[in-house]
């Protein structure tokens, strides 16, 4: 049975495949960079959707992933290890056990204090990256060469990177879909639908809640490891609050507990953000109130338009 | 690394804690009776330091831009409350995080147009300027010992008014059960507005108090903002005293971290290694303390609310 | 099945459990009812585990489980219906008993398979709803059902999770008398095959459904007794019966 819903998406994706033999037949190059930007941080918000969303975490602390994942793309670059196949796998997992580490403290309290804890937590990293001279500290550090996955694709070719980060971005939206959708998925939802009443039936939130925090990480720590790569540049800046905040906009905006919502969301914000920056150069002056009225008047987020939210 | 050194800094650590209690305190009252998370109190902060410099050149006296600098930042804190803030009171945390996140975009870049991304210069009227001698024989500047003591006697005034005065008997109740407060038929909007028109003023104090020894610039706020965090979550949401408390501790070990981790480490292990790990221990100390805390006590040392 | 031995629970001056021993044998239903305030909900909650006791002791079935969590006794067969609603709002009534049904059937740590339409979960979450009288409902969200359904489907979650002991926090606070009596139907459809501890107010059901009934004034047991020699029992009339049977 093909929903409308199904369709929107088939629409969405053809779009994106298409972009880029139009924008080089058209000469504007130039968005196949924007947009690859686009995918790879939309991978990053479905991962947060995970937690946020689905999960009813407020990580304010989002952003260090995205960090731990270029810093470890980063670093292994800057000491000669290039290949993609050692420096991605390690992002990934640095990034699962940073996750883990933060997530089995953070996770025990609830409410404002998880959110202050996952700032404070991300803040740690950032100072961390700033003092690690060796790598640039505060102004960062180039990558040396992109990630190397000799045989399979070459990140040079800026067309082929694109599709890379498409494929994965697509992989990442079906992945979370499975797991939200299983039985996993389900308590971590109840669990934010209604902490008590999961208890009572038997279920212990916590576990699941910190399985539910290492997922997203690790699958953030990939975006960041993409984001190394797109940027040709790593600074501690990734890992920033105002990062963090970003990612989460990206969510609200989109519509959290949504499939669709994150990808959405990030897309509309970076555009704004596009068009914003090329009216004036306070452009953050103008986002801001923006986003403050975003919030006031658009609770459901702009997948709500769509289609009603899953059950 | 002298007895003399170790003074001064533990000082410097009072002082720095005195004001993250000052920013702390506001903070924690509006978190424990409204129920709101405000990240724009960092640019309260801000703007505190910002009209100061503004005012006391413009009048070219300083004590008349001062007190004109926490006259403003009160009122611009009562103006965000009522046009940005009121509607919040009633939503979730996320959401109030994220408006919240909007006016700290907002806030700073309205500053960056008024005054540019660099930072001001904020100067000290020449009575400030000294320093004074201490019992261990080194010198400390004047400016400093007045923060402090200017932070001491907020904290006595504070105190008194929690404890002593029928305001602070509704802002504790508030704290500890906000509906009860709202059943006795007190006036909660006029009892919000003013508490959150003492935090703006509080953090405004701070802020002006600020300019002179750190830089006045764009994001300021949130530096400070960040640790206060790490303050009231060590302190307990809704606690004033708590807010002291957590104030102090992380001053006093954020100071001390900075200045001497570095070479206490380098007589363990090797300097080169030192110098790398020391800044960054140093910086990651007062959040490895709260981890700590939390681990022992997840409501923090002195919570409000039961 | 339940021994409770000495349960006190202090709130700063106030007594709320004041040294309370209880039995429940198996398959009995237990009535306990008392005045407002006399601690009837603080009772549960240190039965179900939401409660810490200052002193005393909860042994079921044999086990000692004073210092388990209420995840842990709800796994042990202690299932819960609560006297405020609380069931999950933007679930389906159908989901909301599936989640129960999976709290019971294996571990949830699955990534892959999709839940909400696994067989093993829907079907007997179907058949629980029939049961209730629930069954043309079953796609609705919570949220959107009437109060009385909602409390039909908070008994039946706490059904789905299979228990050994049933603890029904009011379950028709807020009813009307026609669904008042559908509820005392069905719950004493389900005397016969539970064992039950039933606080109510609604005086028609306890005298209906109990086997035995204690009465709670200011966090102590006054009178444990058959509904017969309760109605009759003088310091109870006294105390709570006289303004309400």
């Amino acid at each position: 049975m093909i929903t409308k819903r199904m369709l929107l998406w088939l629409v969405f994706v053809l779009v994106l495949v298409a972009l880029p033999p139009l924008a080089t037949v058209l000469g504007q190059t130039y968005y196949i960079d924007l947009v690859r930007r686009m995918l790879i941080l939309s991978l990053a918000a479905i991962s947060l959707n995970l937690i946020l969303g689905y999960g009813g975490l407020v990580s304010f602390g989002h952003a260090a992933y995205l960090g731990i994942g270029a810093y470890s793309v980063g670093i292994m670059s800057f000491y000669g290890v290039a290949s993609g196949w050692l420096q991605w796998p390690l992002a990934i997992g640095a990034s699962a056990l940073v996750a883990l580490a933060i997530g089995a403290v953070s996770i025990r309290t609830s409410g404002v204090y998880f959110i202050m804890i996952t700032l404070a937590f991300t803040q740690m990293l950032y100072y961390l990256g700033i003092s690690l001279a060796e790598f640039g500290g505060d102004d960062g550090m180039r990558l040396k060469a992109r990630s190397q996955f000799t045989g399979l694709v070459d990140l040079r070719d800026p067309v082929a990177f694109y599709y890379l980060a498409l494929a994965l971005m697509l992989f990442s939206v079906f992945l979370v879909y499975r797991i939200v959708n299983s039985r996993f998925g389900m308590v971590l939802r109840a669990a934010k639908s209604n902490d008590a009443r999961t208890r009572a039936i038997g279920f212990s939130p916590y576990p699941y809640r910190l399985a539910a925090f290492v997922i997203a990480g690790a699958m953030c720590g990939l975006a960041g490891a993409l984001y190394a790569n797109h940027t040709n540049y790593i600074t501690p800046g990734l890992m920033s609050w105002q990062q963090s905040g970003d990612l989460m906009f990206m969510v609200i905006l989109g519509g959290m507990a949504s499939t669709a919502g994150p990808v959405l969301g990030t897309f509309v914000l970076l555009l704004v953000e596009e068009v914003l920056k090329g009216w004036t150069e306070y452009w953050q002056a103008v986002l801001g109130p923006l986003l403050v009225l975003s919030v006031i008047f658009f609770k459901r987020g702009l997948a709500g338009m769509f289609y009603k939210p899953d059950a | 690394m002298t007895w003399g050194l170790v003074f001064e800094q533990l000082l410097n650590g009072l002082q720095y804690g005195v004001m993250l209690f000052l920013m702390a305190a506001g903070l924690t009252l509006v978190l424990g009776i409204m129920n709101m998370v405000n990240l724009a109190h960092g640019s309260l902060y801000m703007v505190g330091a910002y009209l100061a410099v503004a005012l006391t050149g413009w009048t070219g006296n300083y004590f008349a831009g001062v007190a004109l600098a926490l006259l403003c930042t009160l009122l611009v804190g009562m103006a965000i409350e009522v046009v940005a803030l009121r509607t919040l009171y009633n939503r979730d945390h996320l959401d109030q995080v994220l408006a919240t996140f909007g006016l700290i975009l907002f806030f700073n870049e309205l500053v960056s147009m008024i005054w540019g991304r660099g930072a001001q210069y904020a100067s000290l009227p020449v009575w400030l300027q000294g320093h004074i001698d201490l019992f261990t024989g080194s010198r400390y500047p004047v400016y400093r010992v007045t923060i402090l003591v200017v932070g001491l006697l907020v904290a006595i005034l504070l105190w008194y008014v929690v404890t002593r005065t029928r305001l602070g008997m509704l802002v504790r109740a508030g704290a500890s059960n906000r509906t009860m407060v709202g059943a006795l038929g007190v006036n909660i909007k006029l009892l919000y507005t003013v508490v959150f028109g003492v935090g703006a003023a509080l953090a405004g104090l701070a802020g002006l108090m600020a300019g002179p020894i750190y830089a006045v610039q764009p994001g300021m706020g949130e530096l400070i903002l960040i640790q206060v965090f790490v303050v009231i979550v060590i302190g307990g949401i809704g606690s004033v005293r708590g807010a002291l408390v957590g104030a102090i501790i992380v001053g006093v070990v954020d100071t001390l971290g900075r200045a001497f981790l570095k070479p206490l480490l380098g007589s363990v292990i090797s300097p080169p290694a030192a110098e790398a790990a020391g800044p960054a221990l140093a910086s990651m100390l007062i959040y490895l303390l709260m981890a700590l805390v939390l681990a022992v006590r997840p409501a923090g040392l002195f919570p409000a609310r039961g | 099945m339940l021994e409770v031995r000495a349960l006190t629970k202090r709130f700063g001056g106030l007594r709320a459990s004041d040294g309370i021993d209880f039995d429940v044998a198996e398959g009995e239903t237990h009535a306990v009812i008392g005045p407002n305030g006399a601690g009837k909900t603080t009772f549960i909650s240190q039965l179900a585990g939401n409660l810490r006791p200052d002193s005393g002791t909860v042994r079921f079935a044999g086990a000692d489980i004073t210092a388990l969590s209420a995840p842990r006794r709800a796994r042990l067969g202690l299932a819960r219906s609560f006297q405020i609603t609380s069931v999950y709002p933007d679930f389906s009534a159908l989901h909301n008993v599936a989640l129960a049904i999976q709290a019971h059937s294996g571990h949830s740590f699955r990534f892959w398979r999709d839940a909400r339409s696994d067989p093993q979960l829907i079907q007997p979450a179907r058949k629980i709803l029939g049961e209730l009288g629930l069954g043309e409902r079953s796609e609705v969200l919570a949220a959107n059902l009437s109060h009385g359904e909602q409390r039909q489907l908070e008994v039946a979650i706490a059904l789905a999770t299979s228990p050994r002991l049933l603890l029904l926090d009011e379950p028709m606070a807020g009813m009307g008398i026609e669904e008042s009596q559908r509820m005392i139907t069905l719950l004493s459809s389900l005397k016969r095959r539970h064992t039950i501890i039933l606080v109510e107010h609604d005086m028609d059901a306890v005298f209906r459904l109990a086997d035995r009934i204690s009465v709670l004034v200011y966090g102590r047991v006054v009178a444990t007794d058959t509904p017969e020699k309760i109605r009759a029992n003088e310091e109870v009339r006294r105390a709570y019966l006289g303004t309400e049977a």
